[in-house]
């Protein structure tokens, strides 16, 4: 009897662990296909935007394409040049970024090495809420104060221009640029700056000559993302920038690539659809090396 | 002597100036955190009424009415969250529990970074495309669900990651001693102790989809209308609050109701970011 059982339990427990590496077998790979969906996401992406770009660019000839200046998808004979557009996007981003960047950089050396920590902890509460306002509630400020400020102090007939996008863009890349710089600012050892302050610099000159330079690689995967969010951003654009297909000039009315893919879609038909999807493969040929600089940049920051 | 003294008073006027600048910059960041603000609740909040927020918008009677995009803003919340938090969570857990292969680690946080730079237009170009075009279903809530489920995915795969590599070596090691296996491990000890993580991942994505627009106007659409049931709901064109903001100012001219749905946006914000804030406290304890 004893024996029996005894054989039996033998018999049990290979048997049981069979079904238990079969189960941990079966978890693995079902852990593994969660996260080679985002790979499956990404490369979905890449294949549907170069398939639907390419054809539209092939004929219509990538040189009249990209570099054509004139915009014109639904005359009696269309004119498919997204130079405007390429500009747009262009000139509209470096705004953003030359009147954000500074005010960004400031604030985050602000709040990682001279405000009080109570002070620092609010600013930052605020920084995270600017993140958090979604695009269309700035997309409406902007209409409502900006637009007509600038119609009122230049004297034009409609704000709706460059001038109004990039701040608006300002104001929006300003908590990007401000958290990444900040991060890096933070992981500046101690040491460099106690050395620094033990010869006789001031705290300021130690910040500037110091800290910033040690944080460079962060503060540059700032500005890069900052420059990313800005050439990607839609609605708030369309709703302040007039959305005309203009050669950007500062107080005119532009069209970014976003909002030219976006404005012309719900009613588009044909080539001039297909251009659009042409127009979305420009722009994520931008954010691509945008994202490449990136990824760089933030990997020798970790290294230093 | 007198090169010194210039040499200090340069110094005096650098840091002075610096100092200054540091000030007035980081006030400004303030500044306008509280005039945007300040600005919609003032113009928004006197527009909200209980007939704006519990009627959908009727042409016979000219009222405006954003009951339907709340109910479309829900539906769209609960269905992604149901599907990318399983998703998101799973692969932040192959990540830092199971791959033991480095290339593809590198490959799948290569993968969540890209979708975290591809601009919402994108998303709903390709959404529109696939979901609404090549699958057939037309402008529809469940077209929106599927897109915002590829956006916020590296959302959820990086707040559950930090937090998965916050819980102690130890923790695991004491499992797998007393002879549990790996999954048993995972779902008694590691999932637990991470849960915060998970739980900010779950707010900051509700953020992401309460705000996005330009994403969900093509592939969710913009209809303002109350369906029968859950399906139809599902199957039929459905606008978000925010895409529902930019037709009726844009489209609409309906600046006001705007206003009241951009306060009630904001207040949600400020709820969102609220919640988060307590969620991570909790995850430092």
């Amino acid at each position: 009897m004893d024996g029996v059982s005894k054989a039996a339990g033998q018999e049990a427990a290979p048997k049981r662990k069979g079904v238990r590496s079969a189960f941990e077998n079966f978890m693995n790979v079902l852990f593994f296909l969660c996260g080679a969906v985002a790979v499956a996401f990404v490369l979905f992406i890449t294949v549907y935007l170069v398939a639907s770009g390419l054809p539209a660019i092939r004929e219509i000839g990538i040189v009249e394409f990209l570099f054509g200046q004139e915009w014109a998808s639904t005359a009696a004979e269309p004119k498919f040049g997204i130079l405007p557009f390429i500009l747009s996007s262009v000139y509209g981003t470096a705004g953003a970024i030359i009147i954000g960047v500074p005010v960004g950089f400031m604030t985050a050396v602000f709040l990682s090495k001279v405000a009080p920590p109570k002070l620092a902890g609010a600013i930052r509460t605020a920084v995270e809420l600017l993140s958090g306002i979604p695009s269309v509630v700035y997309g409406l400020v902007g209409m409502t104060v900006l637009v007509p400020a600038i119609r009122v102090a230049f004297n034009l007939a409609s704000g709706a221009s460059l001038l109004a996008a990039i701040v608006v863009l300002a104001v929006m890349v300003l908590p990007y640029i401000i958290s990444v710089s900040e991060t890096a600012l933070n992981a500046v050892p101690k040491e460099y700056e106690e050395a620094s302050l033990a010869l006789g610099a001031t705290e300021i000159e130690t910040y500037f000559r110091v800290s910033v330079p040690a944080a460079s690689s962060g503060i540059a995967a700032s500005v890069v993302l900052g420059i990313g969010r800005a050439i990607g951003e839609a609605m708030a654009v369309m709703m302040v920038a007039g959305n005309v297909a203009n050669m950007p000039s500062l107080l005119e009315s532009v069209r970014f690539l976003t909002t030219a893919v976006a404005s012309e879609m719900s009613y588009s038909s044909g080539l001039q659809r297909q251009a659009l999807f042409s127009i979305a493969l420009v722009l994520f040929l931008f954010i691509m090396i945008i994202n490449a600089a990136l990824a760089f940049l933030l990997k020798r920051g970790k290294k230093d | 002597m007198k090169a010194a003294e210039t040499k200090s008073k340069k110094r005096i006027l650098y840091d002075r100036t610096l100092r200054i600048l540091l000030w007035t910059c980081a006030g400004l960041t303030c500044a306008l955190l509280l005039l945007v603000i300040g600005f919609i609740f003032v113009r928004g909040l006197p527009n909200i009424s209980w007939q704006l927020l519990s009627t959908q918008p009727s042409y016979r009677n000219d009222t405006i009415g954003i009951l339907p995009n709340l109910i479309n803003t829900l539906c769209l919340i609960f269905g992604t969250l149901l599907i990318v938090l399983p998703l998101g969570a799973g692969a932040a857990v192959y990540l830092t529990e199971y791959a033991t292969n480095k290339k593809v680690v590198a490959a799948i946080e290569f993968a969540s970074e890209t979708l975290t730079g591809i601009p919402s237009i994108l998303y709903g170009l390709v959404g529109m495309l696939f979901f609404c075009n090549f699958l057939g279903w037309g402008s529809s809530v469940r077209a929106g669900i599927l897109t915002m489920v590829i956006m916020v995915l590296p959302t959820i795969m990086r707040t559950t990651q930090e937090s998965l590599k916050a819980v102690p070596q130890s923790y695991r090691e004491a499992s797998l001693g007393l002879g549990s296996g790996k999954w048993h491990m995972i779902r008694t000890v590691v999932l637990p102790s991470s849960m915060d993580g998970i739980i900010t991942g779950f707010i900051l994505a509700i953020g992401r989809i309460v705000g996005e627009s330009a994403a969900l106007l093509f592939t969710a659409g913009s209809a303002s209308v109350i369906s029968n049931s859950l399906m139809q709901t599902l199957s039929s064109s459905g606008g978000s609050l925010s895409v529902a903001l930019y037709m009726y100012v844009s489209e609409r001219g309906e600046i006001e109701v705007g206003f009241a749905i951009a306060a009630i946006l904001m207040l949600l914000t400020l709820g969102i970011n609220l919640a988060a804030k307590v969620a991570g406290k909790k995850l430092k304890k």
